[in-house]
């Protein structure tokens, strides 16, 4: 159902940053700190998004995203492997049984400037060729003119495409500018069948930042008590830092809570997040900072 | 995948080790004097009172009483200090205070400790609203100091004289800045008289004042309780009395000050609207009530205590309100996670709890948040009270603690009409995304401060004050440095 968008709520730019900093003003340590560092690595989606990716980059990272630290036992492994289309082959083989997902990339990423049935038929390959989740992008340009029913029919057809493969909706908030638009197009795509409403592609900046996504948690919130439908999140770009990545499940766990502080709801789309945590745990059990050599750079 | 069919709660899974500030760097005396002529002094009868840290009880230090004669010598070393103080050229005494403010955020972090040990604040607040304000009052005030006759042309604005100063426990050091500095900037002598159970940061600053260099008897600092303020209140040779506390002790100050020549500034209680219409930014607002009330446990005289709420939105604010209060800590005022801190006193507390009992019994729904609190200590949950009106006595009078009551509304002049239903009239919020009817609100309003769209902000440069039942006279900006100044 086309979602009714003349009553969504606004939000006040002064308003969300003071509440960003409240969340930022946590002073998360020793337990809670390794706890939700862990938290954050099994929610890893391990990105590779390059026009010069090759199959064997891609396996190294798909090993990567399995083995994050073997001298650290206990650890979680990434949560997926997100890449283009013609890579997922050769992710998916890499990854076979481990349980870490593949995730595609679709619909003319990152800019979607192309045609519907281009849009569908790229989906579909990734989908034919295995990925168990895709991200596709919205087409800003018609976001930005005010076609909200050609967003949300591409959506719904993509939704359509996918079959069983999770979909993941890529907002490009860097292009919307403002929270209201943000909180626009979350509307349209939850209502669409989104699975995952995500941030960005990482090829705009900015990328995502802390209160884009307190508005889509905000709305991923708002329509779980219209529908009692559970609809993820997943911020990406420019997440880099274990403390950035702390002040995100701070939020997460303040905003939405238990339900959704795991990898079925919740992903971070980043890479070299995953070596500053492992940094970090190991800081946390032996009391010094490891050189970064000692953590592998796949 | 989970079944997203089930009714799912949006609580906190995640939960955040302690996370305490360290005392250790810290220095509070087993005993405190009085600061009398730039000196501590015992008092003359040798009388000291404990003072405590209400989330556990334990005692921080004996606190000097003064009686009269200590008042005496107090106010005697300020009129004798008023002397040269006020003749002394006004670029030097903007440095005197130039040097306070700084002193004041070099000891920062001990201030912040010290506050919230001793009033039971979060650390969290002490640290980034209380201590960085107080350090900006004296900044501020400084730079008026050679420029009163720019700032009041052709009036030749002269100080007062002696000025006895009395203030509350919920802001212990911001309020002895709001005093002091003003007064200071103007010429006149200071007599300040912190809250009994809160003495401790204004003696700290008694020292950090003796170290400034500040010549002796510009700022006398006497500990006591109401007796002593109604010493000095009393007392023939003060020019000027600056109160803020409660409506009571502001009427019994007004009595006494009748037929003699004393100014008077006061700064008392407040019943504050807090507005929400319905094309507010809803998340943002619920975040304006949780600061309106819940900060610093509602012991704010400018809290926002009566919420209305725009009956079209009215249940998904509430559902929203109870959500965001379950994410709220209520603990240790020293861990940096706590949002909300202990009851300031035993006294205080059963104030508060005589007002949640008396709405229970006037039927008023009541919903308080399920937090786990500590054993010892003063503590209170965070509490709303629904389906109230006008004629509620929780709706009329002020509680002083983290008790909100809220009322739906229809339209604009129903909402004007029972905001200014009170005695009160200092502060209100109005929460809204059209600009208009901001304006249409802060016009109607009678309150000192409206805030639109945000609530409880401060600033040194904004005046702050109240209508009616709340008081008169204006602290911070230009509008602050008048009640401490005579003209042609």
């Amino acid at each position: 159902m086309f979602p009714d968008l003349k009553n969504l709520p606004s939000f006040d730019t002064l308003g969300v940053e003071e509440k960003i900093q409240r969340f930022c003003s946590r002073s998360i340590k020793n337990e809670s700190k390794t706890e939700g560092l862990k938290l954050a690595l099994s929610m890893l989606d391990l990105t590779t998004l390059e026009g010069k990716d090759t199959r064997g980059k891609v396996e190294q990272l798909c090993y990567k995203a399995m083995h994050l630290h073997e001298s650290m036992p206990g650890l979680p492994t990434a949560a997926a492997v997100c890449v283009y289309p013609s890579m997922v082959r050769y992710a998916k083989k890499a990854l076979h049984n481990s349980g870490v997902h593949v995730a595609s990339v679709a619909t003319a990423f990152p800019s979607g400037q192309s045609g519907l049935e281009i849009k569908i038929a790229d989906t579909r390959m990734a989908v034919d060729e295995g990925a168990d989740e895709v991200d596709m992008v919205i087409s800003r340009g018609e976001f930005l003119s005010g076609n909200y029913r050609y967003i949300f029919d591409e959506i719904a057809a993509i939704k359509t495409a996918c079959q069983h493969a999770h979909l993941k909706v890529i907002l490009e908030t860097g292009e919307l500018e403002t929270l209201d638009n943000v909180r626009k197009a979350s509307e349209i795509a939850m209502h669409a069948g989104a699975d995952f409403i995500k941030t960005s592609t990482g090829k705009i900046q900015p990328a995502a930042t802390l209160p884009v996504t307190y508005v889509m948690l905000s709305a991923i919130k708002d329509h779980y008590l219209q529908t009692g439908r559970m609809v993820g999140m997943k911020p990406a770009g420019g997440i880099s830092t274990s403390k950035i990545a702390l002040q995100y499940l701070v939020m997460l766990n303040e905003v939405l809570g238990e339900p959704w502080m795991n990898k079925d709801y919740f992903r971070f789309g980043a890479s070299s997040l995953a070596n500053d945590i492992l940094m970090q745990l190991s800081k946390a059990k032996t009391g010094f900072y490891q050189s970064d050599n000692y953590f592998s750079k796949d | 995948m989970k079944d997203t069919t089930e009714n799912v709660k949006f609580k906190a899974a995640w939960k955040y080790a302690p996370a305490p500030e360290a005392t250790d760097h810290v220095q509070i005396s087993s005993s405190y004097d009085l600061f009398i002529n730039g000196q501590f002094v015992p008092p003359k009868n040798k009388v000291y009172f404990e003072t405590t840290d209400p989330s556990n009880g334990k005692i921080l230090a004996k606190v000097a009483m003064a009686d009269k004669d200590d008042v005496d010598l107090a106010v005697s070393a300020a009129k004798i200090a008023f002397k040269s103080w006020s003749k002394i050229k006004p670029q030097e005494r903007g440095k005197y205070i130039f040097r306070i403010a700084r002193l004041i955020q070099e000891r920062a972090r001990e201030f912040a400790v010290i506050e919230s040990m001793n009033g039971g604040k979060p650390i969290r607040e002490s640290r980034d609203i209380d201590v960085p304000l107080a350090a900006n009052h004296f900044f501020y005030y400084a730079g008026w100091s050679d420029k009163l006759a720019y700032a009041f042309p052709n009036r030749n604005p002269a100080p007062l004289g002696v000025v006895g100063q009395i203030i509350p426990w919920n802001f212990p050091l911001l309020m002895a800045a709001w005093k002091i500095a003003p007064a200071l900037a103007t010429g006149n002598t200071v007599v300040l008289k912190p809250a009994e159970t809160t003495p401790l940061t204004a003696l700290k600053l008694a020292e950090l004042i003796q170290e400034s260099g500040l010549p002796k008897g510009v700022v006398n600092i006497i500990t006591g309780d109401g007796s002593t303020g109604a010493e000095l209140v009393q007392h023939p040779d003060v020019a000027k009395i600056a109160f803020t506390g409660s409506t009571a002790v502001g009427k019994f100050i007004k009595k006494a000050t009748a037929g003699t020549n004393k100014k008077l500034s006061l700064e008392l209680g407040g019943k504050g609207a807090n507005i929400i219409f319905e094309d507010a930014a809803i998340d943002q607002a619920v975040e304006g009530i949780v600061n309106a009330i819940f900060f610093n446990q509602g012991h704010v005289c400018c809290a926002g205590s009566r919420l209305f709420v725009q009956e079209s939105v009215a249940d998904q604010v509430i559902q929203k309100l109870k959500d965001r209060m379950s994410t709220l800590i209520v603990g240790n005022p020293l861990d940096k996670n706590t949002d909300i801190g202990a009851i300031n006193s035993k006294k205080q507390l059963d104030t508060i709890n005589r007002y949640i009992a008396l709405g229970k019994k006037e039927g008023a729904s009541i919903y308080q948040s399920e937090c786990h609190l500590p054993e010892k200590g003063n503590w209170c949950p965070p509490t709303l009270f629904m389906e109230v009106s006008q004629s509620h006595k929780i709706v009329q009078e002020e509680i002083f603690g983290p008790v909100l009551t809220i009322q739906t509304f229809r339209t604009i002049a129903e909402v004007i009409e029972k905001a200014n239903n009170t005695p009160y009239g200092l502060s209100a919020g109005v929460w809204t995304q059209n600009g208009a009817k901001i304006f249409h609100m802060t016009q109607k309003l009678n309150a000192g401060v409206v805030w639109a769209n945000t609530f409880n902000k401060f600033d040194a440069a904004s005046p702050f004050g109240g209508y009616k039942e709340s008081g008169f006279g204006r602290e911070g900006g230009l509008h602050g440095l008048k009640p401490y100044l005579k003209f042609d």
